[in-house]
């Protein structure tokens, strides 16, 4: 009882960052239904970024908030430069671009600050904010779940209340009659993709503060694909669905590979992509994504 | 004669290498319906779409006595032309208030609440429905919904892509009901792509026949009704 509770923490732990990155990519498959392969790498960048401002002296939480808005200016200089030029319907030259710049930003990144892992400055206290028996609930689990909690919840007063947020929705709904109310749709998207990179930033800079692990240029690699599972699973066009997604797949890495003996560790990626076959074939929308109903 | 609120003049369109639009001519004054009528295939949409900057064209398009040329379709809209596309014109996933605060997005004003409200008042169905998807409502509620969403821009020019496409006759007979009145209530401009020719013709001003591209026939509704090759190819009798 006490390790399945133990690893039901572990998974919140995982699973919230692994939601924020997959609340990112949900955010532009909103849009475009386009899976930006190059959020991860995009977020990696966005926390070396915070890593060095706080080489340099500037307070944690700061060097936090500028590394976001670092990141989200960069994702819509990317927009602007390399996506906007691309009919957004056409998906494949996009796929693409984001693989190309998922290269080149690991490569910057590697060049900059090497392939050595370096340790991360904490984010949140240290230590257990519960400890029963063997059981231990870490603050860093808290926060990282409340951190990933609180962007959601004001990603979705963005969409649901602002003019912006409306826009966006709109160009996610109907690209078309966007144009025709006057939306423009380039500047839309990009917004979109700056507050992606700035929810991805968050995610890889709680991750890489974690206190079993280190930043390093392919940190991401294993996330990336762990946050493209939760994605799809929750739903690729829901936010909340992303949550649920992350939080699932944690919960899969962790207890499943505990508590189902023929799955060794190694095999808790497969174990996770599995879960994801089994959702999509009784849901092929994700567990709370929107099921399109065409009328023909 | 006054000067047209859309004169278009030796208007080309292509789509790649497929010329649709081999120069045509037409205008719209204030206050009219103009229908614009065809066969699949003739023109029609892309003859809308190139008045709302959304295709590439060559020849002269002036609204309100300005060239439109260089505009994007948000500058335009802004100009004051409204359209509602063919069969796709809602935001299924947002809520039908959502739709037409949408239709707004150009404006700043402080009136928008007020426009909602009267917008309401002669749809009562859009008010009982205002916090449900867009997807959710039926065909001719959609079609409501999609003329509302293009008004609350408050256009000078409604273009409409056949708003009659797959709706029941006593819908398409309503809706149509409803343009004439905006059109005597408010003088709202129309130019309206049709393939029901008998209604379109019924309420509208002035008609012109495109066929592959071409304008082949033009004149006052009433007139064009009792047309030999109208009556045939339009209205199969």
């Amino acid at each position: 009882m006490d390790l399945l509770l133990q690893r039901i923490f572990d998974a919140i732990t995982n699973g919230s960052t692994y939601a924020l990155i997959a609340v990112a990519m949900v955010l532009i498959f909103k849009a475009t239904t386009l899976i930006n392969f190059a959020q991860g790498e995009q977020a990696m960048l966005g926390a070396f970024a915070v890593l060095q401002l706080w080489n340099w002296g500037i307070p944690m939480w700061w060097a936090v908030i500028i590394g976001m808005l670092f990141s989200a200016a960069l994702a819509a200089g990317l927009e602007r430069a390399f996506i906007r030029k691309f009919d957004p319907t056409d998906h494949l030259p996009l796929v693409i671009i984001t693989l190309g710049l998922f290269l080149v930003i690991n490569a910057i990144a590697a060049i900059i600050w090497r392939f050595d892992p370096q340790s991360f400055p904490q984010l949140f206290p240290s230590g257990n904010a519960f400890t029963y028996n063997n059981v231990r609930l870490s603050w860093y689990s808290i926060f990282a779940f409340g951190s990933c909690v609180l962007v959601l919840l004001i990603f979705q007063t963005l969409l649901t209340k602002t003019k912006v947020g409306l826009a966006f929705r709109a160009v996610s709904s109907n690209l078309e009659s966007s144009r025709l109310s006057g939306i423009n749709i380039g500047p839309t998207l990009q917004f979109g993709w700056a507050l992606a990179a700035a929810a991805g930033t968050l995610g890889a800079s709680i991750y890489a503060a974690n206190p079993v692990l280190q930043i390093e240029p392919s940190m991401m690699l294993r996330a990336l694909i762990f946050s493209v599972t939760a994605a799809a699973l929750g739903g690729l066009d829901s936010l909340w669905g992303a949550l649920i997604g992350g939080l699932t797949i944690g919960f899969v890495q962790s207890v499943v590979v505990q508590y189902i003996p023929f799955i060794p560790n190694e095999m808790s990626l497969s174990a996770a992509v599995v879960v994801l076959l089994i959702v999509l074939t009784l849901r092929p929308s994700g567990v709370l994504g929107t099921r399109t109903v065409e009328r023909v | 004669m006054t000067t047209p609120l859309l004169r278009v003049e030796d208007l080309k369109a292509r789509y790649g290498p497929v010329q649709v639009l081999h120069g045509i001519e037409f205008n719209v004054f204030k206050k009219e319906i103009v229908v614009v009528l065809g066969a699949n295939g003739a023109g029609k949409t892309t003859t809308l779409r190139s008045i709302s900057g959304m295709v590439e064209t060559s020849g002269l398009i002036e609204f309100d006595g300005q060239p439109t040329k260089k505009l994007n379709p948000s500058e335009i809209v802004r100009r004051g032309v409204a359209h509602v596309p063919q069969g796709r014109g809602t935001f299924p996933e947002l809520t039908v208030e959502e739709n037409l605060k949408v239709g707004a997005f150009i404006r700043t004003d402080k009136d928008i609440k007020t426009d909602i409200e009267a917008c309401y008042s002669s749809y009562p169905v859009l008010y009982e429905r205002k916090a449900q998807t867009a997807g959710s409502l039926s065909g001719g509620e959609q079609q409501m919904l999609a003329v509302s969403r293009a008004l609350m821009s408050r256009p000078q020019l409604l273009l409409m892509d056949e708003p009659s496409l797959g709706l029941a006759p006593q819908i398409v007979e309503d809706l149509f009901t409803r343009f004439v009145t905006m059109n005597q209530d408010h003088g709202t401009t129309m130019l309206i792509v049709e393939q029901n020719a008998q209604l379109a013709l019924d309420i509208a001003s002035r008609a012109y026949v495109l066929e592959s591209g071409e304008v082949t026939i033009e004149g006052r509704a009433e007139e064009l009704v009792n047309d030999d090759a109208i009556r045939k190819a339009y209205l199969g009798t």
